[in-house]
């Protein structure tokens, strides 16, 4: 090697360094609302720094191609990110997860075919990450765009379960495996595609059973593997900037899924397994329900906000599928304007992914300081005079309390029984997710106000207005 | 050839990343998760130097257009991951802030 390309490489690594301290402390600022949008800011020129460092370190041989990839690539991420609704949020980030495991799978490819063609020897610490890179890689792309099926409704979001699936999956395995060792006693393309294909499949085998309220465990871990495989992908090719970047994204990842699974209290082989509520559900289907709700209309829940002095409203994925937010805002602004105390309760596993429900309340001007979690709301129902329950349902079932036999006992749930009284905004009486009745609804104090929950606060609005 | 010292780095530097990732990201507020998500996509889209590595070293057309397809898909990332975190975070604000 030259001097001049020791320098280059030198330089090169030094630049990593920065770019790695730039991406922690910019994460380290997503601490905090105020300082948050600095450090997204911080990790982008973290990432031109490593970009820049690369083609400055290397000799890029060909440009054309590598030109066309990142206009491509900017304009169809660019346009995504400007044109998504807040309530589609999960796919967007579903989506891109897969289009990052997919980037290290062919990364993957192109350095195996390269070294092949060189009539190299293929180191098996090489050969293992490759198919390291690969597998993760593959398993995330499909993972992903069933996982974003199943958020945008082209999937069944019902849990899907084959008959012989455990057989199917434990083939794969032994499939995965055995190509392995091929690759690393043979290095040949075929072992790869062979692999390749196996993790594909894996991928969809291991998301369509998985039922779609699970579906914020399943980001947060699809997103764990999207870093685990660019650390991979750094393995592969001896690449510590890799290597740091997609450890952070995989502990992130990680830490998120973790924090989705105690508030369902679940265990993350529970999820993944799959098919929760199917069979619960059944048998809760079978007996008719048949005791009775009261049942109230907008104007009289007008009354009520309009002389309570304190209203909790806990937000669920009904609202994002109603677009409510800007409406309950509204109506929060209008009950503040009366001297009222208005507050938000966010259940950790309320929408579809983590944070979901900020996000849409941000996206409706409602300040973050209103939005409360678990622990800081639920002392407060008791001293509450109406909760307002906007499209949540099994984050308010009571009996995650008490029945030992329900499917859902154990799980952290928001006191809203405890409020003095509830208003209990929903479509019908389905059940939950999790295939079992509320309680909640037929307690004395709840009131059901059926229908489309934005129609529902738009009526609530006016009669207040009107009061 | 097997380069033992040069995996014991690489792993060296792999789990003290994942310690720290841990450290910093567990102070992340669950209000802000979603953009956490976001964000760490697009930090995920770090393949891209990856995806320059082999698409620059490559001879042949076939890695020329792997490579070319590996810098599309984490070009994705970056840009759509960081622009679409940003837009998310603009909306954040306190009581009584414009």
């Amino acid at each position: 090697m030259s001097t001049d390309a020791i320098f280059h490489m030198n330089l090169t690594n030094a630049a990593y360094i920065v770019a790695a301290i730039l991406f922690i402390v910019g994460l380290k600022q997503l601490g905090s609302p105020a300082t948050a949008r600095n450090g997204n800011r911080m990790s982008a020129l973290a990432m031109l720094v490593a970009v820049l460092a690369t083609i400055v370190g290397n000799d890029i041989a060909s440009w054309e191609w590598i030109l066309g990839g990142v206009i491509v690539g900017s304009a169809i991420g660019a346009y995504s990110a400007r044109k998504v609704e807040m309530t589609s949020m999960p796919q967007l980030v579903a989506i891109f997860n897969g289009f990052g495991g997919a980037a290290s799978a062919v990364i993957a490819a192109g350095e195996l075919i390269r070294l092949i063609d060189e009539g190299a020897v293929i180191a098996e610490d090489v050969s293992i990450t490759i198919m390291a890179s690969v597998i993760v890689g593959g398993v995330t792309l499909t993972g992903s765009f069933i996982a974003y099926g199943k958020l945008q409704g082209i999937v069944p979001t019902r849990p899907l379960l084959l008959p012989i699936r455990n057989v199917i999956n434990v083939a794969l395995l032994i499939g995965m495996i055995a190509s392995t060792v091929w690759l690393v006693v043979d290095p040949s393309i075929t072992a790869f595609l062979i692999a390749g294909g196996i993790a594909l499949a894996l991928g969809i085998l291991v998301v369509i059973p998985i039922g779609g309220a699970d579906m914020p465990v399943v980001i947060a871990l699809l997103n764990s593997y999207s870093g685990i495989a660019g650390a991979a992908t750094g393995f592969v090719l001896g690449n510590n900037m890799l290597i740091i970047a997609g450890s952070l994204v995989g502990a992130s990842g990680l830490i998120l899924t973790r924090i989705m699974t105690k508030a369902m209290n679940r265990s993350l082989m529970n999820v993944m397994l799959g098919g929760f509520g199917v069979e619960d559900g059944a048998s809760a289907g079978g007996e008719e329900e048949t005791r009775p709700v009261t049942s109230i209309q907008p104007d009289d829940a007008a009354t009520m906000l309009a002389y309570a002095q304190s209203v909790i409203f806990v937000p669920g994925y009904g609202l994002a599928v109603a677009q409510a937010q800007h409406q309950v805002r509204e109506l929060a602004d209008l009950l503040k304007a009366k001297g009222i105390s208005v507050k938000y309760a966010i259940h950790p596993v309320a929408g579809r992914m983590p944070g979901h429900m900020n996000v849409l309340l941000a996206e409706a001007n409602v300040p973050y300081d209103e939005l409360k979690d678990l622990d800081e709301i639920n002392g407060e129902f008791q001293r509450t005079d109406v909760a307002v329950v906007v499209g949540a349902n099994d984050v308010t079932n009571p009996s995650a309390r008490t029945d030992t036999s329900s499917p859902i006992y154990g799980m952290p749930i928001l006191n809203v029984d405890q409020a003095a009284s509830v208003i209990m905004m929903k479509r019908g009486m389905s059940a939950g997710f999790a295939g079992v009745q509320n309680e909640l609804f037929f307690l004395d104090k709840t009131q059901m106000l059926f229908g489309d929950a934005k129609d529902s606060v738009e009526k609530i609005t006016a009669e207040v207005k009107d009061l | 050839m097997f380069d033992a010292e040069a995996l014991i780095i690489a792993l060296t530097v792999f789990v003290l990343a994942i310690f720290i990732g841990y450290e910093v990201i567990t102070k992340v507020p669950p209000t802000l998760h979603t953009p956490l998500m976001s964000g760490s996509n697009a930090i995920s889209g770090i393949v891209i130097v990856g995806a320059l590595l082999v698409a620059g070293k490559a001879d042949g057309i076939t890695g020329q257009i792997l490579g070319a397809i590996a810098v599309g898909l984490a070009m994705i990332n970056v840009v759509g991951g960081f622009m679409v975190t940003d837009r998310m975070l603009k909306m954040f604000r306190r009581s009584g802030q414009k």
